[in-house]
């Protein structure tokens, strides 16, 4: 138990009428890429935004590092540690890259060695750091998203369906930059590209109408064609 | 050729010329040098007064998203309550000393600014709060406020109209040549000036101003990376109210005489500035206040029956060409 970062115990959410969630239950480990897959409204996004605050649990509890976050404000949550990428990647489009960057440090401050480690993950953000974020490329836009979630110590960084809309050469290079980040850091990640997911995950969990259908090590599932077709089947593109 | 068009637009500075561009096509239409400068003056400080009002607003409109009707109550209360303050120091006012005009000015402009701090917290907690993310009912309870606002001042000061003393210093005209400008069009052009590069510099100097800013794009994001949106929006709309009771202080000053029906009869003015402006932008807000005011004044002396509908009809070019407004704070 106490090797996990962030447990959901029987989580339950509505949105308006609807009932998303009917009892997720979770425990993600510390350290490592742990994924998330499922078909498209199984509620993959309302478990991050569940986690996040966004949307509120109706009941269950939402644990993470110990604390029960479960009725905390958003900004509580985040300042706890956890980083949010959501699916539309959340960029400031009137901002610079540089102003994107500064508003996800507490302090205001970059701390020198986490930028240097960024612009070597990510050179285009150095290219274009006075850059209004706008302007950037999809593929810049995800790499800013994702720098300004490690622009400082996170525990657990929570990432949407980082590859959505990417050409095949970003997403490798997101690969390579996913393996560097979890290297201190644990990552949520909930995603629908089965070879993007199955090249960085450690653990792997299967939503489906709102329940984890499955649960398991990602090596399992990619050794296993029959339970990847019997889980994934209706979802998932190679 | 529209892409030449739009090529040379931005290269002469795009949406910041627009101003200096209607004031070179005003020039030969006025026929008259002096005329012009003194109706251009006029326009800008008008500009600038209505700026003062608009420009709270529409930072409350992007960084929230709610629709305050009730933002003419502060206009109209700057109004009133300077105007009381100015008549109760009438001995400062009409003094032959500089210094003491400015001091009856600042403690009527001060007073009312007081009142929009504080009235304007007592509105977001009552009022608007227990109706954000509900445009309805916003539109429907801010009316209501407006409402009551108004018959306060009609209990307070009566249905009269009463004047507005205005400062010795700030009467009458420069005369330079032919060319007669007003000082007290001069002085608000000042004072907007000040009030735009002040909040020109913490909006974009600042962190609290990084903030506000993010907050106009994307709330929910700015919650995410650990702040909270909720007191930022209380300072902005604060801060906006006094800005829009300081606009209506300076408003009464120019008008000479005062109503109930003044704010609501600005709003209307400062609705066009915030729509062709751009939500949630101070720059647009400056660029749409000072088109209106100068297009006000070349419009009623060079064709006066136009005068009421230049501004609806300013707004609807601008929208046909720029449907989400000159400057808008969300980048699309």
């Amino acid at each position: 138990m106490s090797d996990h970062i962030l447990r959901l115990d029987d989580v339950h959410t509505d949105i308006g009428q609807y009932q998303i969630l009917h009892g997720i239950s979770l425990n993600v480990p510390q350290g490592g890429v742990h994924v998330l897959l499922g078909r498209n409204g199984a509620g993959k996004t309302t478990t991050l935004r569940t986690i996040m605050g966004l949307w509120r649990a109706r009941t269950g509890a939402i644990t993470f590092n110990h604390h029960d976050i479960t009725n905390l404000h958003t900004s509580d949550i985040a300042r706890l540690g956890i980083a949010y990428v959501p699916e539309n990647m959340g960029i400031f489009g009137g901002l610079t890259v540089a102003e994107n960057m500064r508003l996800a440090t507490h302090s205001d401050r970059f701390d020198a060695d986490r930028l240097d480690r960024i612009h070597d993950l990510f050179p285009a953000m150095k290219k274009f750091w006075d850059r209004p974020a706008w302007a950037l490329s999809g593929g810049q836009k995800q790499m800013l998203a994702i720098s300004r979630a490690i622009i400082e110590k996170r525990d657990l960084i929570l990432i949407d369906e980082p590859t959505k809309g990417l050409a095949p050469a970003i997403i490798e290079a997101m690969i390579a930059a996913f393996r560097e980040i979890a290297q201190d850091t644990t990552i949520l990640l909930v995603e629908q590209n089965f070879h993007f997911a199955s090249s960085l995950g450690d653990s792997v969990a299967v939503i489906d109408d709102g329940r984890i259908s499955h649960h398991g090590e990602m090596a399992d599932l990619v050794a296993d064609a029959d339970l990847q077709n019997r889980l994934l089947s209706l979802s998932m593109s190679a | 050729m529209n892409k030449q068009i739009s090529a040379l637009f931005d290269r002469i500075g795009g949406v910041y010329a627009l101003p200096i561009i209607l004031m070179v096509i005003a020039l030969p239409l006025v026929g008259s040098f002096p005329t012009w400068v003194t109706l251009t003056v006029a326009g800008l400080g008008m500009g600038m007064m209505i700026f003062l009002m608009a420009s709270g607003l529409s930072l409350v409109f992007g960084l929230m998203d709610v629709l305050n009707f009730g933002h003419s109550a502060f206009i109209s209360f700057g109004a009133f309550i300077a105007a009381t303050v100015l008549a109760a120091l009438a001995v400062w006012v009409g003094a032959d000393n500089w210094m003491l005009n400015l001091l009856a000015l600042t403690a009527a402009v001060g007073a009312a600014m007081l009142f929009g701090l504080v009235a304007g917290w007592a509105f977001e907690a009552v009022i608007v709060k227990p109706v954000y993310s509900d445009h309805l009912r916003q539109i429907l309870i801010t009316i209501g406020a407006l409402i009551v606002a108004d018959q306060l001042v009609l209990v307070i000061w009566g249905g009269i109209p009463i004047s507005v003393p205005k400062p010795a210093f700030l009467q009458g005209s420069f005369i330079i040549g032919d060319v007669s400008i007003e000082i007290y069009r001069s002085f608000a052009f000042l004072v907007g000036t000040i009030v735009f590069t002040l909040l020109y510099l913490v909006l974009n100097r600042t962190r609290l101003g990084l903030l506000i800013r993010a907050g106009v794009e994307n709330r929910e994001m700015v919650e995410a990376l650990g702040f909270r949106i909720g007191r930022l929006f209380v300072l902005v709309f604060v801060v906006g109210s006094a800005l829009a009771a300081m606009g209506g202080a300076m408003w009464g000053g120019y008008q000479g005489l005062i109503s109930g029906e003044l704010g609501s009869q600005v709003m209307i003015l400062v609705f066009i500035v915030v729509i062709i402006g751009g939500l949630g932008s101070i720059e647009g807000s400056l660029l749409g206040a000072l088109l209106v005011g100068l297009l006000g004044n070349y419009v009623a002396f060079i064709f006066p029956k136009l005068s009421l509908a230049s501004n609806m009809l300013l707004m609807m070019v601008i929208l046909l060409w720029r449907p989400y407004g000159l400057k808008p704070a969300i980048k699309r």
